[in-house]
């Protein structure tokens, strides 16, 4: 059977104030490009939902973020009780707040499971590197948006995680400690860090991330999405010119994800009503605490999605050393395109090294995310040093596996079986 | 105060007696099992909640405050009606849409036991229902303290034994044990091991349990108010999504019929 046959991008202009708006606005050309001719491969399984429930997040963080911001003060006096104004007084002020701070762990549940699909089918090979450089860049902002936001309530571990992570910058040689005054605003983490910090997360990084995020789906419809087959469907074409493997976005794909975007919010919504700080993980019992510089929490974690990389940090006996270790695990990212020499694409056609470096790396990912939530002693310290260097074989040792790995046969056509 | 406390307590054994008897009784013999004490919190017992408040304002207030919560709100959340505010709950000069403050002067405070009580708003979602249930049912006499007391939940608390009148009073006895310190060698520490009763208070094991586990039950409401109207709702929200989404596949399914 041949693919189904799109509307005609040229559909005749309807009169009245459709047609008078579609002269004046390309509205119809820009659905015709973007989305029932944006031709997606028809083989998307569950790891292509992420990319579009990434984006339903960012829209719940800035929609509750608006209201959130309307009562919110910034201020060593007012930020603690002004958010439990939120949580008490202001008419479903709590729903709002704790679907923003679901929201916020579901963003980076989403965006490492989104991550994980580019390294599962290879999406980060050419032609589509670009398209990854900007999902980094994506991944980068909305780290500096959660740490932002994450001292704004101003809790203990607010004070004592902003603390931690601003004295990282402190090892930096020669400058440093300059460094570390100029990004405070003081000489602790005070009133004057909370202004800029608010100033950050409610107007600098968000847009940065809404441009990003532009960007990165300009890219993404430039080359066209990759698919679990790892095949350029473009490489196929049928006689009206589209390709052979691939389906109109819209309304195949759109009623696809709202589907998807069902099964996510009933996830969210389990943790708003039912469980909204998991068991201290998503909410940390400490910050319900005012923020108190005299006052240490007994141990000092930042929240679940930055984990991984504090346990590396930790897991370092040298700090500065540590420090490096922890940027350059996020940095390694960055160069996936090119350490990567397998001349396939997806897991798929990809041979036992490629396939068992790919399980050591997400168990090490894993495993260094909940190292980071303990103590750092004894046992502890030794495991995240066997799962760091299992985190940075997976990058470091990657030119050779990926050389060296058997592969398979690529198809030419992707791999589907429709309904019966 | 007595008098007050006392006609609550009527009202509410009328209105909440048999949950009373229904709730779980904690704490194993002597004391020696503290650690898994569990205070069984449950936030929509509301005589449960009636009786906590009643505690609080009877024995905590002094000193403690709970600065995010109103007494209206109390009143709405408890179901007591605004002449029961006013006779059980609000201190006397307060109105009903104030804040519930201790009238303790925080300097006062911090000069007379070294350390300004803390509000007690937020501490059952900073500290957790558990640990306070344990640290009202932990206290010991111990001259060397200057409140003459001690806690082993909190060691060295700076918090007098003040329910010790509802409760009376125990001893801690201390076993030693061998224990490798951080250079290896090994050196005895002393270690609880359990209580012994030394007078009797006005309340029996039982009795007093039930009023420490009221009075925790409280203190979990009031560290999120909404908590009880929040589960409430999500299942209606839960039950809706789900009739979303399965609406939501049927579509997808009737759309993908044509991709082969």
């Amino acid at each position: 059977m041949a693919p189904p046959v799109p509307p005609p991008a040229a559909t005749p202009k309807p009169g009245g104030l459709r047609g008078w708006l579609y002269k004046r606005f390309p509205i119809q050309e820009f659905i015709a490009d973007q989305l029932t001719g944006y031709y997606a491969p028809k083989n998307f399984n569950f790891w292509y939902f992420f990319g579009s429930l990434a984006l339903v997040v960012l829209v719940l963080q800035l929609a509750t973020g608006i209201f959130l911001t309307m009562f919110y003060k910034p201020g060593e006096a007012t930020s603690f009780d002004s958010v439990e104004f939120i949580m008490r007084e202001v008419q479903w002020g709590w729903l709002i707040r704790y679907m923003h701070s679901t929201g916020a762990s579901v963003f980076f549940i989403v965006v490492y499971l989104h991550m994980f699909r580019a390294l599962l089918y290879g999406s980060y090979k050419a032609p589509r590197e670009l398209l990854w450089l900007l999902g980094m860049l994506v991944y980068l902002a909305l780290m500096a948006e959660a740490f932002f936001g994450y001292v704004l309530p101003w809790g203990n571990m607010s004070f004592w995680g902003a603390q931690v992570i601003v004295n990282l910058f402190g090892t930096i040689p020669v400058i440093g400690s300059d460094l570390v005054l100029w990004i405070r605003g003081d000489y602790g983490i005070a009133d004057a860090t909370l202004g800029r910090f608010f100033a950050l997360h409610v107007a600098a990084v968000p847009l940065a991330i809404l441009l990003l995020v532009a960007l990165h789906l300009v890219a993404l419809h430039q080359t066209g999405s990759n698919n679990p087959d790892g095949i350029e469907i473009k490489e196929r074409v049928g006689a009206d010119g589209h390709p052979l493997d691939g389906i109109p976005f819209h309304p195949y794909y759109t009623v696809k994800d709202i589907m998807g975007v069902g099964v996510m919010l009933i996830f969210i919504a389990i943790v708003v009503f039912f469980v909204p700080s998991f068991g201290g993980v998503f909410l940390e019992a400490p910050n319900f605490e005012p923020a108190n510089p005299m006052s240490t929490p007994e141990h000092i974690a930042p929240v679940w999605y930055f984990t991984p990389y504090y346990a590396i940090l930790r897991a370092v006996p040298d700090q500065r050393a540590g420090a490096l270790l922890m940027f350059l695990a996020v940095a390694l990212f960055v160069f996936l395109p090119w350490l990567d020499r397998s001349p396939v694409k997806s897991m798929r056609y990809r041979g036992l090294l490629s396939r068992g470096a790919l399980a050591i790396f997400a168990v090490s990912f894993v495993a260094l995310g909940y190292l980071g939530l303990q103590p750092a002693e004894g046992l502890y310290v030794i495991l995240a040093r066997v799962f760091g260097v299992g985190y940075f074989s997976f990058f470091l040792l990657m030119p050779w596996y990926s050389r060296i790995d058997k592969v398979k046969p690529v198809p030419e056509r992707v791999r589907f079986h429709g309904h019966a | 105060m007595g008098t007050r406390s006392g006609a609550l307590l009527l009202a509410c054994l009328l209105a909440g007696g048999a949950a009373a008897a229904a709730e779980p009784q904690a704490g194993g013999g002597a004391g020696s099992d503290w650690m898994s004490w569990r205070a069984h919190d449950d936030v929509t017992n509301t005589a449960s909640l009636q009786r906590g408040a009643r505690n609080f304002m009877g024995y905590c207030l002094g000193c403690h405050g709970l600065k995010y919560e109103r007494y209206s709100r109390l009143g709405i959340d408890l179901g007591l009606t605004p002449e029961e505010l006013q006779k059980f709950l609000i201190s006397p000069g307060d109105k009903p849409a104030d804040y519930i403050l201790t009238s303790m002067p925080a300097a006062d405070a911090a000069s007379w036991f070294g350390k300004t009580p803390p509000d007690l708003s937020l501490m059952a979602r900073a500290r957790g229902a558990d640990y306070i249930y344990q640290f009202l049912k932990t206290f010991y006499v111990d001259s060397s303290r200057a409140t003459g007391a001690n806690n082993v939940r909190l060691a060295a608390t700076s918090m007098p034994a003040v329910l010790s009148e509802l409760e009376g009073l125990k001893r801690a006895v201390f076993k030693d044990e061998q224990e490798k310190g951080g250079d290896g060698k090994l050196m005895t520490v002393h270690v609880f091991d359990h209580f012994e009763q030394i007078a009797p208070g006005r309340l029996s094991a039982a009795e007093y349990d039930d009023f420490v586990h009221d009075t925790v039950n409280f203190l979990d409401y009031v560290g999120e108010p909404t908590q009880a109207e929040r589960r409430a709702l999500g299942i209606w929200v839960v039950l809706f999504l789900l009739v979303f989404t399965w609406l939501a596949w049927l579509l997808k399914q009737q759309y993908w019929k044509d991709v082969h």
